[in-house]
């Protein structure tokens, strides 16, 4: 477990979770991005740009 | 630029839920792989042969990053899936439309204006309910619906004072009755996927947006179009999506070219495993 960077709610951590991976925190529903591995660290994911989709 | 020197590179920006499932998929094979963060990413102007990755799909979620990157890696020797002239065209809805029209597929009315009065005119031969849709960009964002003519003026006004000279381009396109639903459908190598219903009540069925996903029968009609659509746009990996008209006629609105099938994934199940199925894509790429 580790605090959201933004409501400090502990964000559960997936097994196997990967680099750059997009959380999203249950409480505040921001999108977390996980920054470093080991130890796992959060920030919050860059928001969404005008050219993002599919 | 040294992000590891797999032959087989996933380049992307964030591992959100598809990207997820592919790298799981590769770990599951036991391919090595690297990932490439985009944002970590520059490119030295180099010979071909340059760079360690023979293979890269590229799942850059930003459009303007995807193409430029995607046309750096192939001039240093990688082979891009999808290729950069399919990311060219993929990521711009009217040249979508001209390729898919070219291809002689039915698709929606549809004009693109040069100015927002331009726009107004072209509208007088769509006729109203009509779409203005931005020429870049996805999930529904910015696609308004044009009821009558002035509704159109009113939101062309705004289009007229935005920033830049590709934000006065005018896309509009005809409102399709469709049944509260369209269908996407997807194509890997010339080969029809599989398809699923996109079920919303919002004139916009983007599973982003919470449309619920179905699966859909895969009728001849369906396939074929859906390979010609992928074929039209030079898409290896394509998710086409489609709509039916009030006779029951499919047309073609759109090709994707990055992907994303977490709603496909879940209307079909264990019944096909897309991330897998890309994995064997670029498996076979690479051993070309």
């Amino acid at each position: 477990m580790i605090s959201c960077p933004v409501c400090d709610i502990e964000v559960p951590i997936p097994a196997q979770s990967r680099l750059s991976e997009i959380l999203e925190c249950s409480d505040c529903r921001s999108e977390l991005e996980i920054l470093t591995l080991d130890p796992v660290t959060l920030a919050l994911a860059p928001e969404v740009e005008e050219d993002w989709g599919e | 630029m040294s992000q590891g020197d797999a032959a087989i590179a996933v380049l992307g920006s964030s591992v959100r839920a598809d990207e997820r499932r592919l790298l799981d998929a590769l770990d599951r094979r036991g391919i090595s792989h690297s990932w490439i963060d985009s944002r970590r990413l520059f490119f030295p102007l180099v010979s071909p042969g340059r760079f360690p990755w023979r293979c890269v799909l590229n799942r850059e979620i930003g459009q303007v990053r995807a193409a430029y990157a995607a046309k750096a890696l192939e001039a240093g020797g990688a082979l891009v899936l999808n290729h950069s002239a399919c990311v060219d065209v993929c990521g711009d809805k009217w040249r979508t439309s001209l390729a898919l029209a070219a291809a002689g597929l039915p698709v929606p009315r549809t004009a693109l204006a040069l100015t927002p009065p331009a726009g107004l005119a072209a509208l007088e031969e769509i006729g109203y309910p009509a779409l203005i849709k931005p020429l870049v960009g996805s999930w529904g964002r910015l696609i308004v619906e044009l009821r009558d003519a002035a509704m159109a003026r009113d939101v062309f006004e705004y289009v007229a004072a935005l920033p830049g000279p590709h934000s006065h381009l005018v896309y509009v396109q005809e409102l399709v009755a469709k049944p509260g639903r369209d269908i996407r459908a997807i194509v890997l190598d010339g080969e029809l996927l599989g398809a699923i219903y996109r079920i919303a009540d919002d004139m916009r069925t983007n599973v982003a947006r919470g449309a619920v996903s179905k699966p859909c029968p895969q009728t001849p009609e369906l396939a074929k179009l859906a390979i010609e659509a992928a074929a039209a746009v030079g898409a290896e990996i394509a998710a086409v999506d489609l709509v039916e008209d009030e006779a029951g006629d499919l047309l073609v609105l759109e090709v994707n070219h990055r992907v994303e099938f977490s709603g496909f994934q879940q209307a079909m199940g264990d019944q096909i495993d897309v991330a897998d199925r890309i994995v064997e894509l670029l498996i076979s790429r690479v051993s070309q």
